[in-house]
């Protein structure tokens, strides 16, 4: 699946290259943000691990080998970020090092099997073992078909880029100037590759380290468990109590406009007008065992009333037409500024950066 | 067949140390490519090899690839490796995948009897001559250039130098690694009576695996250890004693000529 140098043409390597740069970005802003010190031996060591393990001949059933790609493992072990720098890692050393894959196309190539293979693999992995004890069965199995899974998707995704080279890329003859062959006849090539061999030596590979991890080291199998957090695996992730708040808030956040069912004025959140209102009034009477509002509204509150405007008066900003809009609109806002107020608090606090 | 398993894995891992070997055996010899700073030979071969991705003349591709091969026999790279490890390797990957290209391209018949196309010609010798000329740019670079080099080349061509770091420090565990694993196949090896059937040779791999996951976890805890009571804080620092000279950026110039000229006549 190392796509070497010329299969690819330049402007889709270029593409390519951009979006694992993206990616690659990412990964070492949240590494820099969080415990930068300790992962960095980490992610290094696991990428010569992965190297070595892509060497290793593993017997397929059939009587054949294969050979994995060892990214299921560190989606497993580090989360997917950790998976997408140590994979990446590998990738770039068997370019640089050994040859193997081309420099034009390194980026496609760690597209891939680092940023696709890792994404699929912890994905997959996450959703079919859900929260099974660290030493279930269904953990292995998972493991499994996370690695079968991610091998295919990378070599499908490979198939993608290089069935579209000779629809996009012709000399004025005809002829397919980079990979040659359309996407009917690459996907299937790709794949039956794939889905015979490398996907089964990847998924090997993966459920047969998640076994031995059961056994020898569960720590390591904690932090994308979801089960319990480990502070190598709190490194790479935002943790999964935050994930859950933040569900929850955009949940509310949807569900705000609901508050319009709710018919009558709230009890003690009158307006001053509201006293002249003979249907306010009759409200009013009613929730107040039957005793009778004064017929103008205290001077007091008439007073304070006028002190402060709010800039969008019932939660209906004066632009918005729609109340339900409205409603939603304001709950946004007050969210925003929630959270701002909370970052700022952050950032007055942060003191000098912690060494782990 | 066990044995036949454990020994292929063995050969795998050897054949990447002795690449290592000859890469350091012929970076040290006197050449062309070896006189050059590391920055002047990372951009030349990389504007060579988008050269070579994007020209459409086989002309053209043929004269990128004699030019590649001055460049590896001026370095002390020997005819015999460049035809082994490259153009042999290459040919039988590149034209397998190539070969039905010439029936499939569907074009203008070579000749009225004939299942080959023009265009399918084409394309396939188009195929394999960027491959050729393109692996032989990069082998020739990876040949003459010292691993730390190349780093130090990347350093200063403004890839962050966490990324470096970490490229460095891996290369270096690769070694560490592949000889631990080395050892356990052939301590595995030396105890076996008997043959082992599939799933227990795929029980044993994986098991290898493990363990060699679990020490490479534990080397990265020892090393972080080492590096902090040595002081390290998160910061990188890298030293670049390299200082490009006149020669080098004639060279840059030359590489980036010779380039443009590709692109410019093989459109």
């Amino acid at each position: 699946m190392h796509i070497p140098d010329g299969y690819l043409s330049p402007s889709t390597c270029a593409v390519l290259y951009g979006g694992t740069i993206a990616a690659w970005y990412v990964c070492l802003k949240r590494l820099k943000r969080v415990l930068l010190t300790r992962v960095v031996p980490l992610i290094s060591v696991f990428a010569a691990f992965a190297f070595v393990v892509m060497m290793f001949n593993l017997p397929l059933p059939g009587g054949t080998t294969g050979h994995a790609l060892g990214v299921t493992i560190a989606a497993i072990v580090l989360g997917p970020w950790g998976a997408v720098l140590s994979t990446s890692l590998a990738l770039v050393l068997q370019a640089l090092f050994f040859g193997d894959g081309g420099i034009t196309t390194l980026g496609a190539n760690c597209f891939n099997m680092a940023v696709i293979g890792s994404f699929v693999a912890y994905g997959c992995y996450r959703l079919l073992a859900a929260r099974a004890p660290l030493d279930s069965q269904r953990r292995v199995v998972a493991a499994g078909v996370a690695g079968y899974l991610a091998a295919n998707a990378a070599a499908l995704a490979a198939g993608i880029e290089l069935g579209i080279q000779p629809a996009l890329f012709r000399d004025a003859s005809g002829a397919p100037l980079y990979a040659p062959y359309p996407l009917k006849i690459a996907i299937p090539a790709i794949l039956i590759g794939h889905l015979t061999f490398a996907g089964i030596a990847e998924a090997i590979i993966a459920a047969g380290l998640v076994a031995y991890l059961q056994s020898a080291d569960p720590a390591l199998l904690t932090a994308t468990s979801g089960v319990a957090q480990t502070p190598m695996a709190g490194s790479l992730r935002s943790p999964v109590t935050l994930r859950r708040l933040w569900a929850t808030v955009a949940l509310l956040l949807i569900l705000t406009p609901v508050g319009i069912l709710a018919t009558g004025k709230a009890w003690g959140e009158w307006a001053p007008s509201d006293f002249a209102n003979a249907q306010t009034r009759s409200g009013i009477t009613a929730t107040s065992r039957q005793q009778e509002p004064p017929v103008t509204a205290p001077t007091g509150m008439q007073r304070m009333a006028t002190i402060w405007t709010a800039p969008f008066p019932a939660y209906a900003p004066a632009f918005v037409k729609s109340p339900a809009l409205g409603y939603l609109l304001s709950a946004m806002f007050g969210v925003g500024v929630c959270l701002l107020i909370a970052l700022f608090a952050k950032g007055l606090n942060r003191g000098p950066e912690q060494v782990s | 067949m066990s044995s036949g398993l454990v020994s292929s894995t063995l050969e795998n891992l050897s054949r990447a140390l002795s690449h290592a070997l000859t890469s350091e055996q012929i970076a040290r010899k006197p050449g062309l490519m070896q006189s050059l700073d590391p920055r002047a030979k990372v951009l030349g071969i990389f504007v060579l090899v988008i050269a070579v991705a994007v020209v459409h003349k086989v002309a053209v591709l043929l004269g990128l690839f004699a030019g590649a091969l001055v460049l590896a026999l001026g370095s002390a790279i020997p005819l015999r490796t460049l035809i082994l490890r490259v153009w042999l390797v290459v040919l039988a990957f590149t034209g397998v995948i190539a070969l039905p290209a010439l029936f499939l391209t569907p074009g203008d018949p070579l000749s009225p009897s004939s299942f080959v196309t023009r265009q399918g010609l084409h394309t396939a010798i188009l195929l394999i001559l960027r491959v050729e000329a393109a692996v032989t740019l990069t082998t020739t670079l990876v040949l003459t250039t010292p691993w730390a080099q190349i780093l130090k080349a990347l350093r200063l061509l403004a890839v962050p130098k966490e990324a470096v770091m970490m490229l460095g420090m891996a290369h270096r565990y690769i070694f560490l690694l592949t000889e631990t694993a080395t050892r356990m196949f052939e301590s595995r090896e030396s105890r076996r009576v008997g043959k082992l059937r599939g799933r227990e040779k795929r029980h044993m791999v994986a098991q290898t695996a493990g363990v060699l996951m679990t020490k490479s976890i534990d080397l990265s805890q020892e090393v972080f250890l080492a590096m902090q009571s040595r002081g390290y804080r998160g910061d990188v620092f890298t030293v670049a004693d390299t200082r490009m000279r006149p020669h080098d950026y004639i060279v840059i110039l030359v590489f980036v000529a010779f380039a443009v000229l590709a692109i410019w006549w093989g459109r």
